[in-house]
């Protein structure tokens, strides 16, 4: 048993130890918002914030979870309009959109620690996400946007 | 799905079943059974019904990628209908190819960048006729004539009179009537949605984690099954030791089936678990000692014998005998995966009476049959929903990870959801083919191609699917190569099917992803050799393909070709036509001392004949410049002993956005009718950037990807 709290809600998990986090997510509690694509930290599209760092849910074992604070995209609003979901929309980010939870938990993470990130920012903490469709260039441009979102402007 | 197409309904809506009509799109008639049991709704045909409070729902046949067909297919229709875009609810089409299949190719199977441009013509008839019949039956109501009344979004107006009737209380008397075969159709001018930019209806659900990925589909009592599979292609299983598996907490059944054993659980990690716990003996079957050495050894052994005459212009053989100024090259691409960034995966129901099947595919027709053919029922008892697809790209269409999912349930009997795993599909893939090509030109006295000689060396898509007949020419082979644009006397073109066992299939652009580079990259060394500057060069020879002289002009002038750069850069550029468009591409690099390139902008253009949705053609020419670039950089799958070496992203990488350049895309809005646009976006960046790379260091790029140890500075 593994007693951890996933977006707000306290939760008991009764599953193997060394399951990954990401499993934990999407099978027993059926937050499937969280991908799987890689399986070993290489894609960053399992990206969920643990006590509000980005981590990769993937390779995280559930046990190493118990008792945090783990928030998943389906927590990081109530009502889908964090800014950086509302910042992904208004400049249509997503093509297939698999990767895009993993994306916009980086990228919430990232605008966390740096209000106004740089280019040089957004490859810091972007890198670890990949895109097959390819919406990079847009990334950048909503998380620049997402920046401004945030502290209120238009 | 329960359909049934009655013989009148056939000839009431003027479907010729099989034969086609001589002009344009049949327009079905009602098709009882489908969409218009209910009372009160009109439902003209498959594509659309509107209910009596005025809801528009329209149907989306072609699956959602991440091409945008959820927001594509609803502007045409509703465009057409006259109706409130942000209104109308959308759904996936179920699978039932007698509704539902591609006017063009006859099959609900979803490749070649085909939804718009081989649908927008029958959308837009069968929306027109839709909204002529609410015009009609509002004209019988105030008793006027039809041509004295108009529509505005979900309302047919009669402005003499200043009445008003929504569609919502026009649907019982719309119903009645008979369904026009030739209804009028708006002119561009009075698009309100085609043509103009709208957002993704997609967007919302996918920055939420609400969108259902087949990976996510949850079913009662549902099963979670890894398959374990020969590492050898077209190996099988001797016999398996599932002992330590079934052991495995959580582990449920272990059972054979055609692509492997499969470990059936509780849970994925059980199922991986279990996997990992199992011994299997396999019979590695014919192609074990196989690998990129001998591959590529045999190519070169078959370039040196003739080919199959693919195109034959003037006597290319005699002309290059006379000798003169003459060019030889030999250009190699390696085998590509598509690498979805959703693993394949697939759930399915097998039950005695029915199957159903959860999947994204991009061939929901094909998956129907797959499921009927190893249940035995009929295909009316195959239910298909298609999910949203994370990647398509070519692979999707594909049906093994269908029939893994079919065969474990009717095994397990219980809904079972196959999950693979990265490494499962990287290994297991389809690959774009590995290639081998020699070139020979000769130029005239003013640098000019006198004549032009290609052996192309590979295996044939269609071909190895039984597709394409042995013995011809593979069409997927063949394309951006036989038709190539430039305008060259004596132009022979052979093709050598080589095929050594390697899974082949559709990759993003396909032939032309590997054609495109070739070409583009040898017509760039003939500029080169003629010291002329390569896009005045490919200019000269695109007096006969319009088309592509307008994008590369248009390409190289919002580049500024010519113009200086930085000191360290250069640019290059191609053109390529694939899929009914023309794309061309100016790359500006840089190389670093240890030789990697950098690509810093590319500047795009398109010409698509018509641009439905311009930001979604922008977004699609930005994604294929990315896969473009990650072939040219990084993509290569090799094999040894049978096996592909490459597993997951850390040996198979992607492009990232630290790597990203700068892409403009501009929209070349020529009016010719609707092309492709989720591929042509790809064949074209390849060789820009290659031969960027070649006017930076002289040194020519014959193989891909990039060699960077070519590109060192000592």
């Amino acid at each position: 048993m593994v007693s951890l709290v996933v977006n707000g809600r306290p939760q008991n998990l009764d599953v193997e130890p060394d399951m990954p986090l990401l499993w934990a997510l999407r099978e027993p509690l059926m937050l499937t918002g969280t991908k799987y694509a890689c399986g070993i930290a290489q894609c960053g599209a399992c990206t969920v914030h643990v006590d509000g760092q980005p981590v990769r849910a993937c390779i995280t074992p559930v046990s190493a979870v118990a008792g945090k604070r783990v928030t998943t995209i389906e927590g990081l609003s109530t009502a889908g309009d964090h800014p950086v979901q509302k910042a992904w929309i208004e400049v249509d980010v997503p093509q297939c959109g698999y990767c895009q939870s993993g994306q916009i938990m980086s990228a919430a993470a990232l605008l966390a620690a740096k209000p106004s990130p740089t280019d040089a920012d957004i490859d810091n903490a972007m890198t670890g996400n990949i895109c097959r469709c390819g919406t990079y260039q847009r990334i950048r441009a909503a998380i620049h946007r997402a920046a401004v979102l945030a502290k209120g402007g238009r | 799905m329960k359909t049934q197409l009655t013989r009148r309904t056939l000839l009431k809506g003027g479907l010729a079943a099989g034969a086609g009509l001589t002009i344009g799109f049949p327009l079905l008639g009602r098709t009882p059974g489908v969409l218009a049991q209910a009372a009160g709704v009109f439902a003209p045909n498959q594509w659309l019904k509107i209910d009596r409070d005025g809801v528009v729902t329209i149907v989306n046949s072609v699956p959602e990628m991440g091409q945008g067909s959820l927001t594509t297919t609803p502007m045409i229709i509703a465009d057409e209908l006259d109706t409130s875009l942000d209104k109308v609810k959308v759904e996936q089409a179920p699978a039932n190819p007698a509704l539902y299949a591609n006017p063009v190719t006859k099959s609900q199977s979803y490749g070649g960048s085909r939804g718009v441009r081989d649908h927008i013509e029958m959308w837009r008839k069968s929306a027109a006729a839709a909204r002529q019949m609410l015009k009609q039956a509002a004209a019988n109501e105030w008793g006027v004539p039809l041509e004295t009344v108009e529509t505005e979004p979900d309302v047919v107006i009669h402005r003499p009179s200043g009445r008003r009737l929504p569609y919502g209380q026009l649907v019982d008397k719309a119903q009645a009537l008979p369904v026009p075969q030739d209804p009028k159709l708006k002119t561009p001018d009075q698009f309100r949605y085609i043509g103009k930019m709208v957002k993704r209806r997609d967007t919302p659900e996918k920055v939420t984690g609400r969108g259902i990925y087949g990976m996510d589909v949850q079913v009662p009592g549902m099963l979670i099954a890894s398959i374990e599979r020969c590492p050898v292609f077209g190996g099988t299983v001797k016999s398996f030791d599932a002992t330590a598996t079934r052991a495995v907490k959580g582990v449920k059944q272990v059972v054979q089936v055609s692509n492997g054993v499969a470990v059936v659980a509780d849970s994925f990690w059980a199922a991986l678990k279990g996997r990992r716990a199992l011994k299997v003996e396999w019979d590695e079957g014919p192609i074990a000692q196989v690998s990129s050495a001998t591959i590529t050894r045999d190519y070169a052994a078959a370039a040196k014998q003739p080919g199959q005459v693919a195109r034959n212009d003037g006597d290319a053989d005699n002309v290059l005998a006379a000798g003169g100024k003459v060019l030889d090259a030999v250009y190699q691409v390696p085998f590509l995966e598509h690498a979805c960034m959703e693993p394949m995966n697939a759930t399915a129901d097998v039950k005695a009476d029915s199957c159903t099947i959860w999947a994204p595919t991009q061939n929901p027709g094909g998956t129907q049959a797959t499921g009927a053919s190893l249940t035995g029922l009929p295909p009316a008892k195959v239910t298909v929903h298609t999910t949203l697809l994370g990647g398509g790209f070519g692979r999707r269409g594909e049906q093994d990870f269908i029939i893994d999912a079919v065969e474990t349930s009717k095994a397990v009997g219980a809904p079972v959801k196959i999950i693979w795993t990265r490494e499962d599909d990287i290994t297991h893939g389809f690959y774009r083919p590995a290639t081998y090509n020699v070139f020979r030109a000769a130029l005239d006295a003013n640098g000019t191609p006198a004549a032009w000689f290609t052996r192309m060396v590979g295996p044939g898509i269609l071909i190895q699917k039984g597709r394409a007949q042995a013995g011809t020419i593979d069409p997927a082979a063949v394309e951006a190569m036989r038709n190539m644009p430039y305008d060259i006397p004596n132009l022979r073109v052979e093709w050598v099917n080589k095929d050594v066992g390697i899974p082949v299939g559709f990759w993003r652009s396909v032939g032309a992803s590997q054609n495109g580079f070739i070409v583009e990259s040898f017509v760039d060394e003939l500029a080169h050799a003629a010291g002329k500057d390569p896009f005045e060069y490919r200019r000269a020879l695109l007096g006969k393909s319009k088309r592509h002289k307008a994008v590369l002009e248009l390409v190289a002038a919002k580049a500024n070709w010519g113009s200086p750069l930085p000191a360290g850069r250069a640019r290059g550029c191609g053109v390529v036509f694939s899929y009914g468009s023309y794309a061309a591409s100016v790359a500006e690099v840089s190389v670093a001392s240890d030789g990697a390139v950098r690509v810093h902008r590319i500047v795009s253009a398109i010409d698509a004949g018509l641009a439905v949705n311009p930001d979604q053609v922008r977004a699609q020419m930005e994604g294929g410049a990315v896969y473009a670039l990650t072939a040219t950089l990084y993509g290569q799958i090799t094999i040894d002993k049978g096996r592909v070496q490459q597993s997951n992203f850390h040996d198979y990488p992607m492009l990232r956005i630290n790597e990203m350049p700068v892409v403009e895309v501009h929209i070349l809005d020529s009016g010719e009718a609707a092309g492709g646009l989720g591929e042509p976006g790809v064949p074209s960046v390849a060789p820009a950037v290659c031969n960027a790379v070649f006017a930076l260091t002289g040194k020519r790029i014959r193989s891909l990807p990039i060699d960077r140890n070519q590109l060192k500075r000592t």
